[in-house]
């Protein structure tokens, strides 16, 4: 796939990437914003997920429901995800109808209602969501982990907020954390597809360059000190299964370590997917799928290192063995680890894992939505030369590299271990 | 829907409900071309197999996807999950490989394979760079033609599948999902589950397994679909290679499926699991055959019914007005036979019966008064405007290709849809929804906590 791009600065600070792709008569357009649930404080969780749903309640150009029916009858799509460090916006369209996607774009930056009914009403849709994420183990497993291992950093809470705050954010404060942030000198915004650029160069000033730029508050960033020793929670639930999610505090997206890290979780859990709405391989090679489930300790195994901006977490999940105890488990894993520690890869498994990544580049460059995606995502916590760059430093890294990323991050003194327990009660037919 | 990213474990299902919504599988085109007889290769090698082709240079890269006509549907009761449970271990080992030797060739090159058990038939679906095509048919053919079914990884993947019917019983959507189809297909195959139960699972033996696949599996009735970076004709070629000598003189035709009884009365059935914080309700019944005349009135109505928009009339009123649910939209399968039609809501348990009443009422109002011109037609440029997003991808061709044979509809179909779509009428909705969806007679099934049985 060819990655030239185009790149734009507006007047009022509207970063814009701009990438023809004339292989389908399709346009994707995205918007992001710098503002995640690293930028909530206790009292406010989950504000920027919430403010996200509240930016599909209207405006007064177009009120609510309108657009869902507008999209949909266009043949378009579009969604939003907010994440610890973003919130984005998303539509993909027939070309021709692209200009509606920049439109509602445009339009939401600055107009939304907030109307007190409409929050009142989703505050229990998202009571609801919250409470089907909460029949997940692995949610609950989740949320007390990363609580965990951030004691001191924002990172330390679940996106969708605590439910204490869920039950108390008021219209007010919503408002404010929409007008605060949304904002284009706060904002990218990347369209790939079917489109001139010169053409839609002019259709993106027409829209956004009248919006003003405003006076953005600094990110706090309240670092978490170094780990001392190793962190253990447990979760009791329902069921008949025991769940282990290993967290260790892993480096940040620009950090120098991160692509060997990459490499290393490619070894031990499989190749993470780049892409967001494509799927990726399978990982019964990978080294723990090798030693857990082979070795009758777990059912399945799998892992992942995200790109944030500030070091997050590398979350190893393990779903154990009904015959197999979690202590088994950790005890073999620790093994694998060590292993990783005592002896460099074959300098064939990290050129494996470099193929894996061009695979799933290949698989991913079939989707406009997803090569506009990449564009903006990078630029959240790097920039998108990070993203045309990862493959080669992918293929720069050593075997000794990963050697020392292993031993650097994977300690139990800078993990956090935690076990859902299950507790039998059985349920029945009413 | 509108959540999160799918970068932290555990939060993936909110992916999946876009999907489920949407509808949008991926997909490329040939710029403003849908798939049609000049740029779709069909061929029915001599042994039965019909490989469908279609090519897009656009990225290196190929799917392969496809499906034999065997399923649950040839389970016994009491071994109720031997075709899923050979599907899933037609990689764990063949003539030539290993497990390991296996999944080593494939996730070397970064390329994917799996199989999957239905209830009509076993998919297949894979992918890889093209230059590794030949590796990925060469593993596909192996895995169908020459599984060993090594005792210990038979053994490995029963505690697997015991495993995941473990984590089903915990889950609310999909425990309330079985009841509803043990409502809505009592005495019909529908009804059962094509995982099994444990106990079931527990009595299949490694020579049921051997026998299902000497007995069941062979080329009548394959389908496979070749898409992504390379010729039509080479693709045809390379299949053959693989697969053009596959021969299974035992192999039966599809068993018929019986006549649906339809259910005497609206039933309720409530599965209680501890622990839970949200309910799942299921509300529907049988809806029509994809091959039957009314699929696509079917299918338009179900889009103003709870797709369209958000998530249309049903999402309108659960989730919009009343702010009872996250995710609340209708569903129609189709498929080979009478696949379900229902509406289905995540809930707060102390909203239950509200939330049941609102979605009979919508369903109610459905069955007895037309839609309006207006969501017709709505529907209708949604239908038509949504196919090029959904053929972006090569899965999305592939997919595509796949259910043009399966359900015998022409390679022309995609040409003829927009003047299919647009000749259904708002009467046609109202007479297709009514014979379908008689609230006198719909099952209703919810899974959640104790407070459901209230």
């Amino acid at each position: 796939m060819g990655n030239s791009i185009t790149k734009l600065e507006l007047s009022n600070g509207l970063l814009v990437f701009l990438k023809e792709i004339h292989t389908a008569p399709l346009v994707s357009n995205w918007i992001w914003y710098r503002v995640g649930s690293r930028d909530e404080l206790p009292g406010f969780t989950g504000i920027s997920h919430w403010t996200e749903h509240m930016q599909f309640k209207g405006t007064s150009q177009f009120p609510p429901g309108v657009l869902d029916k507008a999209i949909s009858r266009d043949g378009g799509y579009w969604n939003a995800f907010t994440f610890l460090d973003w919130t984005t916006y998303f539509e993909t369209m027939p070309a021709d109808k692209i200009d509606l996607g920049l439109h509602l774009e445009a339009d939401r930056m600055t107009n939304s209602l907030y109307d007190p009914e409409g929050i009142n009403s989703e505050r229990t849709v998202i009571i609801s969501e919250r409470q089907g994420n909460e029949n997940e183990p692995l949610f609950q497993l989740g949320e007390e982990v990363q609580a965990a291992a951030f004691r001191v950093h924002s990172y330390h809470h679940e996106i969708i907020g605590d439910l204490a705050d869920l039950k108390t954010l008021q219209r007010d404060d919503l408002y404010q954390h929409y007008r605060t942030y949304y904002v284009p000198n706060n904002a990218v915004l990347a369209v790939a597809g079917d489109f001139q650029t010169e053409v839609i160069s002019a259709r993106i000033r027409e829209f956004f360059e009248a919006i003003p730029s405003a006076r953005m508050p600094g990110r706090r960033v309240r670092s978490e000190p170094a780990q001392t020793g190793e962190r253990r929670v447990m979760v009791e639930g329902s069921g008949e299964t025991t769940y282990i999610q290993a967290a260790y505090h892993a480096p940040a997206a620009t950090h120098p370590d991160f692509f060997p890290y990459i490499v290393m979780d490619s070894l031990l859990t499989g190749p993470s997917n780049l892409n967001m709405f494509v799927r990726g391989i399978s990982n019964k090679t990978s080294r723990l799928y090798r030693s857990l489930v082979e070795g009758e300790l777990a059912v399945s195994v799998s892992g992942g290192v995200p790109a944030t901006i500030d070091p997050y977490l590398h979350s190893i999940a393990i779903t154990v063995h009904p015959q197999s105890t979690s202590e088994q488990v950790v005890s073999a894993l620790d093994q694998e680890i060590l292993r990783l520690h005592d002896t460099p890869p074959k300098s064939e498994e990290v050129a494996r894992a470099v193929k894996q990544v061009r695979a799933l580049f290949a698989y991913g460059s079939e989707s406009i939505t997803n090569q506009a995606f990449w564009m903006g995502y990078s630029e959240m916590f790097a920039t998108y030369n990070w993203f045309t760059g990862y493959l080669e430093k992918l293929e720069k890294v050593t075997p000794h590299d990963v050697q020392r990323v292993a031993q650097t991050y994977l300690r139990p003194q800078n993990r956090v271990l935690g076990i859902y327990l299950p507790v039998s009660e059985r349920g029945g037919s009413a | 829907m509108r959540a999160y990213p799918l970068f932290t474990p555990g939060h993936t299902a909110h992916t999946d409900l876009v999907r489920r919504i949407s509808h949008h599988q991926g997909a490329t085109a040939t710029p403003n071309s849908l798939p049609g007889p000049d740029d779709i290769t069909r061929t029915q090698l001599p042994n039965g197999i019909i490989v469908l082709a279609r090519s897009n240079f656009n990225s290196p890269s190929v799917v392969v996807t496809g499906y034999l006509p065997v399923g649950s549907l040839f389970d016994s009761d009491e071994k109720l999950g031997l075709a899923g449970f050979v599907a899933s271990a037609l990689m764990r080992g063949t003539d030539r490989y290993d497990f390991q030797g296996l999944y080593d060739s494939l996730e070397s090159v970064g390329a994917s394979l799996g199989f999957n058990g239905g209830t009509h038939s076993t998919g297949f679906s894979g992918n890889a760079l093209v230059e590794d095509l030949d590796l990925l048919l060469g593993i596909l053919a192996e895995s169908l033609r020459r599984p060993t079914f090594p005792e210990n990884q038979v053994e490995r993947l029963r505690t697997q599948l015991l495993t995941a019917l473990a984590i089903r019983a915990q889950d609310t959507g999909e425990m309330a999902s079985l009841a509803f189809d043990q409502i809505v297909y009592a005495g019909h195959p529908y009804g059962r589950p094509e995982d099994g139960y444990p106990e079931t699972i527990q009595a299949i033996n490694r020579s049921d397994l051997v026998e299902f696949q000497r007995v069941f599996y062979g080329p009548k009735g394959m389908t496979i679909s070749v898409v992504g970076a390379i010729e039509p004709e080479a693709a045809v070629e390379k299949v053959a290679q693989a697969l053009g000598d596959w021969e299974n003189p035992r192999q039966p035709p599809n068993p018929d499926l019986p006549v649906l009884k339809q259910m005497a009365e609206t039933t309720t059935q409530k599965v209680i699991i501890q622990g839970k914080f949200q309910a799942d309700i299921v509300i529907g019944a049988a809806g029509p055959e994809r091959c039957s005349p009314d699929y696509l009135a079917a299918s338009l109505g179900n889009s103003v019914l709870g797709q369209f928009g958000m998530m249309g009339r049903i999402g309108e009123v659960v989730r919009e007005q009343a702010g009872l649910a996250y995710y609340a939209y209708s569903s129609l399968a189709g498929g080979l036979g009478p696949g379900p039609w229902y509406i289905s809501a995540g809930v707060d348990p102390a909203n239950l019966a509200p939330s049941i009443e609102m979605i009979s009422k919508e369903v109610a109002r459905f069955v007895e008064q037309p839609v309006t011109h207006q969501e017709l037609a709505d529907s209708q440029a949604n239908f038509i405007g949504r196919l090029p997003l959904s053929l972006e991808s090569n899965g999305g061709v592939a997919l595509a290709l796949l259910n043009l044979e399966r359900y015998d509809l022409g390679l022309d179909y995609y040409r003829r849809y927009p003047d299919l779509v647009r000749a259904i009428t708002v009467n046609e909705i109202l007479e297709t929804a009514s014979r379908y969806l008689d609230p006198q007679h719909l099952g209703i099934a919810v899974a959640g906590p104790p407070e459901i049985a209230a």
